[in-house]
């Protein structure tokens, strides 16, 4: 065979020609110019001449469609190849792409004839990646050229962890794109990650470091060592006068591994306390306390290719295509493939139906709340219709418990003719879903925060981690219990000791031989006891027991629960210390406020929901001077204890020292191989991408009686809908990054969703302003009529501040962690004219803060 | 801070060990649990709680959790070894 002839090499140029005729001639003006497919070939060929001239019908005056905010689709350079409508398909998996037409007049068509925009796409950018020529090209490269440089780094939206390319040009990012030899997305993105980084530059950034002495005063610029002096001078006058405890702070998810690690040091070394928590509090801390009393750790079990060997696939109060949406097209592919999907979710999720090829074989639409009953009922199923693992169950579990709960779940409560009656789902239903589990093959479990934010939480988590064990699936590919982590670096957060109760790879602080360690490492004392959760700082705010806060990149007057409750607590502090990249809602009560950076300015590691740590790397330097770790360490200086790292990764030798889970680890070795999935010691020197094969970590599986206790929140004549809340795709948690990108064109405001019975009951018409009253509090968002919802259930996001959703969230939490109860919330929901009066005060107070924010006394630079 | 949220989330703790059909090990159990996750003072203030009003409110679980284990509740025994 050959493939280099003089007959080929004219028919390759015929070819060609014929491509270029109808092809503009603009190659020097061309955003592609240089990176062109289609200019590589020409020149390959040795064109030379196009013998038909340009003047017979062409493409050349087809319009642009600019309707996508990121990129353009400029058809007159499209040669038909269809790359972009294979990536559509089989990467991302939505079909968004189709080629129109027939011969001459074939065309990439988004939809049906739509504008990109106007269609499914869901603006992943795979097909803008595929691209060969300028057909589909990002605007940032037309507004900036081509980068000339690429540094591989870690995104900092979700727990999928994508590892991308961001190509630079001096200082400027000019696009992100996803590293095809990225371990946790190989290659795939979403509208996130690929495209909305313009946060990280907007103006919006505060660069400077503030001060005030009362919220109700203009803000201040001042120098860091002023700003970091004030701050450890206030931290120690209020310990001084009212105890060592009545000081804290919280870590960020969305900071690394060392600057989270550095945080829970300066607290439990130099604050001398363990009054240090994390925003898992409020989303994954369920996960942690279920899966560390079943299974022995806190982690899911599973790497994201495990999908690729489930035959069962199980979602459970997640929505992987808003929330994980890179792991979602791996899950989509598996499901095309054959693999059967069971989704356990109030809400009809996309994943429900998204044809072509994916229909859950089992939606359990149950009551909002009612988790833990379903899951006990579908664990009685198992027990009693046999089709238990039993070898698996006693080989590998404790017996005695395994007894224990068998009989527990074996009561005719949990028959699903009884659960029925309480979370709505019809008995045959349940029979059905969990034979399928029991049966199916490998069956895998993905959750997400629709089993967390319960006054359960933690029930549900132990609840699937049984009925997974009861059925064997656990220590194998295709199988596993795994947590869809909401931030970049929640699981990297927890790991490192973020929690008021534990020292870095989740051991108590009681534990005195690991105190020990810390001890000689630090050289202080520590603190035997647990300290205050988030929740619990608030509470003893208000009762004068806590007086100072440090909080590092989050922002719970927006993301926490019962807003007003935050509010006077944040209020009856004596210092309150932002370090944010924004004036976000927190630091509207601030008296400080530090300028963080974002993920692009420094150093350090990510940790995503698999367990893989990835490396983060300097793009270019902190806007505002210093990377987060550093004003961590400035401020234990200047309070008397001493910390001094040259670069993050001598803080990551330190927590493999300290941590067992993670002695292999080092910077050095993640340049190596990429990426490592923790435990990584002498056992793993490469990482463990499945966990408790063989065993569980804790020895033997510990099967956990599991309760049905019906939360306090129900409804009444009063309140007789139950609000229930989720994300979307192109906005991110409280959006303070995505509503300052150009995401917002798909997202510009929270609406209410509701089924039609429950509108035309209350004559509330599609697009009308409804008031949304529950016992804690009332706003005003948009209605949708919407059949994704039952009768009796609301639906809403949370990524909008003024829509104020956690102003109507109740203080109700889970039992084991003080997760709040987000998922549960009975409103009413009535037709008005106006804003709600929190919603007035807010705009009102937020109009003030910024005023307060533009009078401010600035100084150079 | 205020006990009355202190009681209700004690009782949200005691709902999961009332699992447990030996009342002296769902007391064990939720005993560890105040221990290991409750900041002293929280548990300091359910223990005056108990001694100055009686603990009303509390499940049965909870009041024996502290009347069995209160030493270790209050922290004046070493919480391990």
């Amino acid at each position: 065979m050959r493939t280099q002839t003089p007959r080929l090499a004219d028919l390759r140029r015929g070819i060609m020609e014929l491509y270029i005729s109808d092809h503009p001639l603009d190659c020097l003006t061309c955003p592609a110019n240089g990176h062109c497919e289609l200019q590589d070939m020409a020149g390959a060929v040795g064109l030379r001449e196009v013998r038909y001239g340009y003047d017979g019908a062409n493409h050349l005056e087809v319009p642009k469609d600019e309707s996508n905010p990121y990129f353009t689709f400029d058809p007159s350079k499209c040669i038909v190849c269809s790359r972009c409508v294979r990536a559509c398909a089989e990467v991302q998996g939505t079909f968004a792409l189709t080629i129109d037409g027939r011969g001459f007049a074939s065309k990439v068509s988004p939809g049906q004839r739509e504008s990109f925009m106007d269609s499914e796409c869901v603006s992943c950018g795979a097909c803008v990646q595929a691209c060969p020529t300028a057909t589909l090209m990002e605007n940032s490269v037309y507004q900036m050229g081509q980068p000339d440089r690429a540094v591989v780094t870690t995104c900092a939206y979700c727990g999928v962890g994508c590892s991308f390319k961001a190509e630079v040009k001096g200082d400027q990012v000019v696009r992100m794109v996803p590293n095809k030899d990225g371990h946790a997305n190989h290659g795939h993105s979403c509208v996130k990650g690929r495209f909305a980084f313009g946060y990280t530059t907007h103006p919006d950034r505060i660069l400077k470091p503030m001060l005030r002495k009362s919220i109700d005063e203009p803000w201040k610029e001042v120098s860091w060592n002023d700003a970091i002096g004030y701050v450890a001078g206030e931290f120690k006058r209020i310990q001084a006068g009212h105890g060592s405890d009545s000081i804290g702070a919280i870590t960020s998810s969305r900071c690394t591994n060392e600057e989270t690690f550095l945080v829970q040091k300066l607290v439990r070394a130099a604050f001398g306390n363990n009054n240090v928590d994390t925003c898992a509090r409020v989303c994954h801390s369920p996960t942690g306390y279920g899966l560390k009393t079943t299974l022995g750790t806190s982690a899911g079990t599973q790497a994201f290719d495990s999908v690729e060997k489930a035959g069962v696939i199980v979602v459970i109060g997640a929505s992987p295509t808003d929330g994980h949406p890179v792991f979602a097209s791996r899950m989509k592919r598996r499901l095309r493939e054959g693999a059967k999907l069971i989704v356990v979710d109030p809400r009809a999720i996309d994943l429900v139906r998204t044809p072509p090829g994916i229909e859950a074989a089992c939606h359990l639409q149950l009551q909002p709340g009612t988790n833990v009953a379903l899951i006990n009922s579908l664990a009685h199923v198992v027990v009693t219709e046999g089709l238990a693992n039993e070898a698996f169950a006693l080989e590998r579990c404790e017996p005695a418990d395994y007894q224990k709960w068998k009989a527990f779940v074996s009561q005719q409560t949990y028959a699903p003719e009884q659960v029925e009656q309480v979370t709505g789902v019809p008995a045959a239903q349940i029979r059905q879903a969990a034979r399928l589990y029991a049966t199916g093959g490998n069956a895998a479990i993905y959750y997400g925060l629709g089993v967390t934010e319960h006054s359960q939480g933690s029930t549900m988590v132990i609840g699937m981690a049984n009925l997974a064990m009861v059925t064997g699936n656990l220590g194998r590919e295709g199988v596993g219990v795994n947590p869809l982590r909401g931030q970049n670096n929640v699981q990297g957060a927890c790991d490192m000791g973020s929690f008021p109760h534990e020292l870095s790879g989740y051991r108590h602080i009681s534990d005195a031989g690991v105190r020990g360690l810390f001890e000689k490492e630090w050289n202080v004392t520590l603190n035997p006891e647990p300290g205050l959760r988030i929740p619990n700082m608030f509470d003893a705010a208000l009762d004068g027991s806590f007086k100072a806060i440090y909080i590092q990149g989050e922002d719970f007057a927006q993301s926490d629960p019962n807003t007003q409750h935050v509010e006077s607590a944040l209020r009856a502090m004596e210092c309150v210390v932002v370090q944010d990249l924004f004036l976000n809602e927190t630091a509207k009560f601030a008296h400080v406020f530090l300028p963080g950076s974002t993920f692009l300015e420094k150093d350090g590691t990510f940790t995503n929901a698999e367990r893989r740590i990835q490396r983060v790397r300097k793009v270019m330097p902190p806007m505002a001077g210093l990377a987060d770790w550093e004003i961590t360490m400035a401020i234990a200086n200047a309070m008397g204890y001493s910390m001094h790292y040259d670069h993050p990764s001598e803080i990551m030798d330190e927590i493999a020292r300290l941590t067992p889970t993670l002695r292999g680890v080092s910077f050095e070795k993640l340049d190596r191989l990429g990426s490592i999935q923790w435990p990584c010691n002498d056992n793993a020197p490469e990482g463990t991408p499945t966990m408790h094969v063989g065993q569980f970590v804790r020895g033997k599986g510990k099967f956990t009686m599991t309760e049905y206790v019906a939360t306090e929140e129900r409804t009444s004549r009063k309140y007789p809908l139950i609000l229930t809340t989720g994300r979307i795709l192109s906005q991110y948690n409280v959006g303070a990054q995505t509503r300052r990108t150009g995401n917002v064109a798909w997202h510009q405001e929270d609406v209410l969703e509701i089924h039609a019975h429950d509108a035309e009951q209350r004559g509330i018409a599609d697009d009308a302003k409804v008031s949304v009253a529950s016992r804690a509090g009332n706003v005003v968002l948009t209605a949708r009529i919407s059949d994704r919802i039952q009768p009796g259930v609301v639906y809403t996001t949370f990524h909008h501040p003024v829509s104020g959703t956690n102003v109507i969230t109740t203080d109700n939490s889970d039992w084991a962690t003080n997760c709040p109860e987000y998922k549960v919330t009975a409103v009413e929901v009535s037709p008005v004219a106006r804003h709600s009066e929190w919603q007035r005060q807010h705009r009102d107070f937020t109009a003030r803060q910024q005023a307060l924010l533009k009078e401010r006394e600035t100084i150079e630079a | 801070m205020d006990v009355q949220r202190l009681v209700k989330m004690a009782n949200d703790i005691a709902s999961f060990f009332e699992a447990e059909p030996d009342t002296s090990k769902g007391a064990r159990g939720a005993a560890d649990h105040l221990k290991n996750f409750w900041d002293p003072r929280m548990r300091r203030q359910l223990l005056s709680y108990l001694d100055e009003q009686g603990g009303a409110g509390l499940k049965s679980i909870v009041l024996e959790a502290l009347r069995q284990h209160r030493l270790e509740i209050a922290g004046q025994q070493p919480p391990d070894r």
